[in-house]
């Protein structure tokens, strides 16, 4: 299977040889979508992971082990809930209904629908979405 | 009973005043009827919380020694109209900045000061012999300066055309992205809660009304531009097309970011979410009638926005419940509609303003004057 994590890693562990282990040790195919590291403060990386799903959750067990923050990414989008209005002009962006609103007008966002299009981050009025890439 | 709303006031202030929101109201109009409804209710408050282009704000930013009469002037590399006195100025809200284009705009600094924030400012001007500094650079924050009042002129209309775009190509407006081929309808305006929709012939919505203006208390201070009170109407005065807007005033310093934020529509450039909220004083049951507007009795026509050249034609005339629901049937198709506004900050602010009002920190005014009834628009030729 091929899972989504970015990791964010503590200022002491930005060296950690993370990708060459994930490789070795858990027979992973990892796949750098993003890395931002700065040696001195912390860093976060982007991986796209392919390979067995027990090995995937046992890397990720090691990974936490290590003190480095595990976060499993379904879409590409992130949405800033704090700065969102629910004003829904992503949901006009959204043709394949990614993007909804129930009628409460509260804004639902279902990642495995994504289509990873990107048009909702110009639609929104907030600059509320980012891409995590 | 008619009541006055002097009399109102005098039973906010005793604590007696009954305040609903205007979507409470339907109900209880349904359960106790008209009659004892409008006996029973004081107030109603109406809200919205939408893109307002035509929002901006009146700055005095204090003088330096020696002076400085600031022609031009820049918030932020925003550009600020300098063209009154010496450091007076008005930043809109769609102004564009110098430096970031249409991401960062007039609404983004207005924004930034409400927000306490420091914001740069660079001025400049020729140098008089009463003013003989040239320029200036240096940093405001809105605690340190003068007067700062939000003068929208034209904000809070009554009704709004939805558009969509039966083009081939997909259309960036300030109604957000229409997908070519008529595979989506946007639509603006707070329905039955809209402000100027529960009182459709401005019976108590006039000039000096006080509102709720992005969290201080304004008030309308004029006729909003545009002002087109001479549309066609339904038997009930309800308008069939966009018709009265208010320009409203309000200080600065009382408002709050949540209720007032910048927006940047892509490709259009940069606009402003405003929160308005509206009490309505219940006179009588005639007033009662018209603040019981339901979603289902708002006509919104659909505008094809891909016609620029003349009147964009009416693709279909809807209520603003169809738009609502998520889907209107345009000829046979199912189209998906979606709002360009804030609803649920709008039911906030229409609930915060009954808040306030029970809690005897809002009071109704008298209007000093009404609106002109039978408006018309002209057009630039
Ligand atoms: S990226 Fe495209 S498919 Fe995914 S939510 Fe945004 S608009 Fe919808
Ligand atoms: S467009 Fe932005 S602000 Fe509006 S609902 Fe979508 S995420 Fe929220």
């Amino acid at each position: 299977m091929k899972t989504r994590l970015l990791l964010s890693f503590p200022h002491n562990l930005t060296a950690e040889p993370v990708t060459y282990t994930l490789v070795k040790r858990y027979d992973l195919i990892p796949n750098i979508l993003k890395a931002d590291i700065d040696h001195n403060r912390q860093g976060s990386l982007l991986l796209e992971i392919e390979g067995e799903q027990a090995n995937i959750e046992d890397a990720v067990m090691y990974l936490r082990g290590s003190g480095i923050d595990v976060q499993a990414l379904k879409a590409a989008i992130v949405i800033d809930e704090e700065r969102c209005v629910e004003c829904s002009a992503c949901v006009a962006a959204c043709e394949i209904g990614a993007l909804r609103c129930d009628e409460e007008f509260k804004l639902k966002f279902e990642a495995d629908k994504c289509i990873e299009c990107m048009l909702c981050i110009q639609a929104c009025p907030l600059r509320a979405i980012r891409s995590i890439f | 009973m008619a009541k006055t709303i002097q009399q109102i006031n005098e039973r906010i202030a005793s604590g007696e005043a009954v305040v609903v929101t205007a979507d409470e109201i339907i109900g209880i109009a349904e359960d106790i009827g008209i009659k004892k409804a409008a006996e029973y209710v004081d107030v109603v408050t109406t809200a919205t919380f939408g893109p307002m282009c035509s929002t901006g704000a009146f700055l005095n930013v204090g003088h330096t020694t020696p002076g400085l009469r600031m022609e031009k002037i820049y918030l932020n590399d925003v550009e600020a109209y300098g063209g009154i006195a010496a450091v007076d100025m008005y930043i809109g809200a769609t102004q564009a900045s110098i430096a970031q284009g249409d991401e960062y705009g007039g609404a983004h600094v207005i924004c930034e000061l409400i927000e306490g924030k420091e914001v740069k400012l660079r001025a400049y001007g020729k140098g008089t012999d009463c003013y003989p500094r040239r320029e200036i650079e240096t940093a405001i924050r809105l605690d340190e300066i003068n007067e700062a009042y939000l003068y929208n002129p034209r904000n809070a209309y009554q009704g709004y055309n939805a558009a969509a775009n039966t083009s081939s190509k997909r259309l960036y407006t300030y109604m957000g992205i229409l997908q070519p081929n008529l595979s989506n309808i946007t639509y603006c305006t707070s329905g039955q809660l809209s402000p100027l929709l529960n009182d459709p012939l401005y019976r108590t919505i006039g000039i000096g009304t006080r509102i709720f203006l992005a969290g201080a208390q304004g008030y309308v201070a004029w006729m909003g531009t545009q002002f087109h009170s001479g549309v066609a109407r339904d038997e009930d005065g309800r308008p069939l097309s966009p018709a009265a807007t208010l320009a409203v005033v309000g200080d600065m310093k009382q408002m709050s970011p949540s209720y007032i934020q910048p927006a940047v529509f892509e490709k259009y450039g940069v606009s402003m979410f405003v929160g308005i909220g509206v009490p309505i004083p219940i006179l009588d049951e005639e007033m009662l009638k018209t603040v019981c507007i339901k979603d289902s009795d708002i006509a919104m026509n659909i505008l094809d926005y891909s016609v620029s050249d003349g009147a964009k034609p009416i693709l279909k005339k809807a209520t603003y419940a169809e738009l609502k629901s998520g889907e209107v049937d345009i000829d046979g198709k199912k189209v998906r509609s979606s709002a360009i506004t804030g609803h649920n900050k709008a039911r906030e602010i229409a609930e915060l303003l009954k808040e306030q009002i029970a809690d005897k920190a809002f009071y109704l005014t008298e209007m000093v004057q009404s609106f002109p009834q039978g408006n018309k628009l002209n057009s630039l030729k």
